[in-house]
């Protein structure tokens, strides 16, 4: 076990390193794409917290990625930069503020319904934006500024470059990760994983669940919030596709397909998922087929849960399982 | 005699047309074990979900410190001190028996909802874990998984669990159910020992466990109370030697 976490640790920190030398090496492109894919990475990792330790099957996270986004984009002035000191966290607060209304109601669910009622509030702000005019409508909203980040009157990083962006990217996500595991090893994450296994026994052990569960949704909501700024931020406009439902199933599937309750699985979920996506409609690759990546993907999703019910991160755990063992052998 | 610390009165369950407690009135007190007993299906374990808030009553009262538990979240009921086993093992399967335990004192402190302070560090949770460990006779199991353990080991977690929240009254249900006689005799010493600074509520079919500690003995049928007193008492009444018709060996071991 602490063999294991050791080992855990050693490989986490290697792929920061790794990630920290790419822009170094990496084209415009692919520096884009793994901004992209650590953005998707917090907003997976957030997912894992309700549906990997709390067992809160959600599926209408990205109604908080997509409020996020708007709030941005509403917030920024038309023609001047807004600061990232207040616009991140007010669009996140707007997030808690979101998942605490609607969080005290959906976590009245259970089960089926909680995932129904979670797509369900998801859709309706999806029809907020999509059939006013201050959300823009269909076409949405451009931010024609990226928010600045000063520290008096010197500018700390300039968004405008990719590498810039890149790296307050990797900073948060380093800092999301550890702050999730902080938060699930202290006595509050214990709790929620014992609602996960057992929340009738939870509460006649004197816990009350639903506090419990809805802090977790409120953390979860304000960090998908924080991926929701990022991606606004990276792409420059917001428009109601980021609250739909494709938008929560997508994350959803790279928290499995990583392997869910372990926070580092639903990342590289995340990763896998953007990259098969990349891959899947490559037309130098795949031609004609390219235009139906989605058919392949589903394939592998299918192989991936058949087969690896722990998903990609099953794999680490049955490789470091292996070396443990073999170390034991030599000791 | 001392005054009850928790009474019920004409506490009653329905479920649809059956009534599952009927009018039941108990007195739990500090220092005593109040058994109850009665056939299959008597209501006992409905009972039980009573008072520990697991079911609202369709009627009657739950006196407990002098307020009105009644229609409370369990979680709440078991905050005030009433710590309950289940008959149908109810634990955290995938956790070690410590984790089981840990967790369990966790909810008795001020510091549940410290997001940033690891979950291990707190020294007088661990201590009350352990110690719940120790006197369910679960200590050698400490790092064990809980699905992993035999049947009476879990029942002995059941058991531990309950204890390391700390409660001022015990409800107890069946807590000798499927435990070997090694670990039973145990088990009763325990029930012994603890009677002393605790309000026991104990439901068991073992009728020789229930003579051996209980102080006063409530028969249930059929949701209704038919007798309750001390044991000699019960052990004489004409009413209980009818309900248990053919079963009297039952009633004397
Ligand atoms: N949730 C429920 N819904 C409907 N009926 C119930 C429910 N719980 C219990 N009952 C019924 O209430 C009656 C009393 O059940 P209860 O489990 O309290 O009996 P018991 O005395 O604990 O029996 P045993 O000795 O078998 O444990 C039974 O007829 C049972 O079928
Ligand atoms: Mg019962």
């Amino acid at each position: 076990m602490h063999a294991h976490g050791r080992m855990l640790n050693a490989i986490l920190i290697a792929a920061v390193v790794a990630l920290a030398a790419f822009p170094l090496a990496g084209s415009t492109f692919y520096t884009q794409l793994i901004t992209k894919i650590m953005i998707m990475a917090i907003f997976a990792m957030s997912l894992d917290l309700l549906v990997g330790y709390t067992g809160l099957v959600s599926f209408g996270h990205a109604a908080f990625f997509g409020l996020a986004g708007y709030a941005l984009a509403l917030m920024v002035p038309k023609y001047e930069a807004a600061s990232l000191w207040w616009t991140l966290p007010a669009a996140m607060a707007a997030c808690a503020a979101f998942a605490l209304v609607t969080g005290a109601l959906v976590l009245r669910t259970r089960g089926i319904f909680f995932i129904m009622v979670t797509l369900a509030f998801a859709q309706m702000l999806f029809f907020v934006f999509h059939d006013t005019k201050f959300g823009g409508g269909s076409d949405g909203i451009y931010i024609y500024n990226k928010p600045h980040l000063k520290l008096g009157e010197t500018a700390l990083l300039d968004l405008e470059k990719l590498d810039h962006f890149y790296y307050l990217v990797l900073v948060l996500l380093v800092a999301v990760y550890l702050v999730l595991r902080r938060i699930l090893g202290s006595t509050f994450g214990h709790a929620l994983v014992g609602i996960k296994v057992n929340e009738h026994r939870m509460r006649a052990l004197g816990f009350p669940a639903f506090r419990y569960k809805l802090a977790a949704y409120v953390i979860s909501g304000a960090l998908a919030g924080m991926s929701g700024y990022l991606a606004a931020v990276q792409f420059g406009f917001v428009n109601p596709e980021i609250i739909s439902w494709h938008q929560s199933g997508a994350v959803l599937m790279m928290v499995i397909l990583g392997g869910m309750g372990t926070l580092y699985g639903p990342a590289i979920g995340a990763f896998a998922f953007v990259m098969m996506q990349e891959l899947f409609s490559n037309q130098a690759w795949f031609g004609a087929y390219a235009k139906h990546w989605q058919l392949a993907m589903g394939v592998t999703i299918i192989l991936v849960a058949l087969y690896l019910p722990q998903g990609l991160s099953g794999l680490l755990q049955k490789f470091g399982r292996r070396k443990e063992a073999a170390e034991a052998e030599h000791d | 005699m001392t005054e009850a610390i928790l009474s019920t009165v004409d506490l009653t369950r329905r479920f649809g047309g059956l009534v599952a407690v009927s009018k039941v009135s108990v007195d739990l007190r500090v220092g005593e074990v109040h058994a109850v007993i009665g056939p299959n299906g008597a209501g006992k374990t409905t009972l039980t979900n009573l008072l520990s808030g697991d079911l609202a009553p369709t009627s009657g009262e739950i006196r407990y410190a002098g307020a009105d538990l009644a229609g409370l979240p369990s979680h709440r009921i078991s905050r005030m001190g009433i710590g309950r086993s289940y008959q149908k093992t109810n634990i955290f399967l995938p956790f070690s028996v410590f984790e089981n335990c840990r967790l369990a004192a966790q909810s008795r402190t001020p510091h549940a909802w410290r997001a940033f302070s690891r979950a291990p560090g707190f020294r007088d949770i661990n201590r009350q874990a352990e110690a719940a460990m120790e006197a369910a006779g679960l200590a050698r199991r400490r790092d064990r998984v809980a699905a992993t353990l035999s049947h009476g080991e879990q029942r002995q977690l059941e058991i531990a669990m309950c204890l390391a929240t700390s409660p001022r009254v015990l409800l107890l249900d069946e807590p000798l159910a499927g435990m070997g006689p090694h670990e039973s005799q145990r088990m009763v010493e325990l029930i012994k020992q603890l009677s002393e600074g605790h309000a026991i509520m104990l439901i068991e079919h073992d009728m020789d466990a229930v003579f051996a500690v209980a102080h006063r003995l409530t028969v249930m049928v059929n949701g209704e109370v038919i007798e309750s007193g001390t044991p000699a008492e019960v052990r004489n009444s004409p009413a209980v030697q009818l309900a248990y018709l053919g079963g009297e060996d039952n009633l004397h071991g």
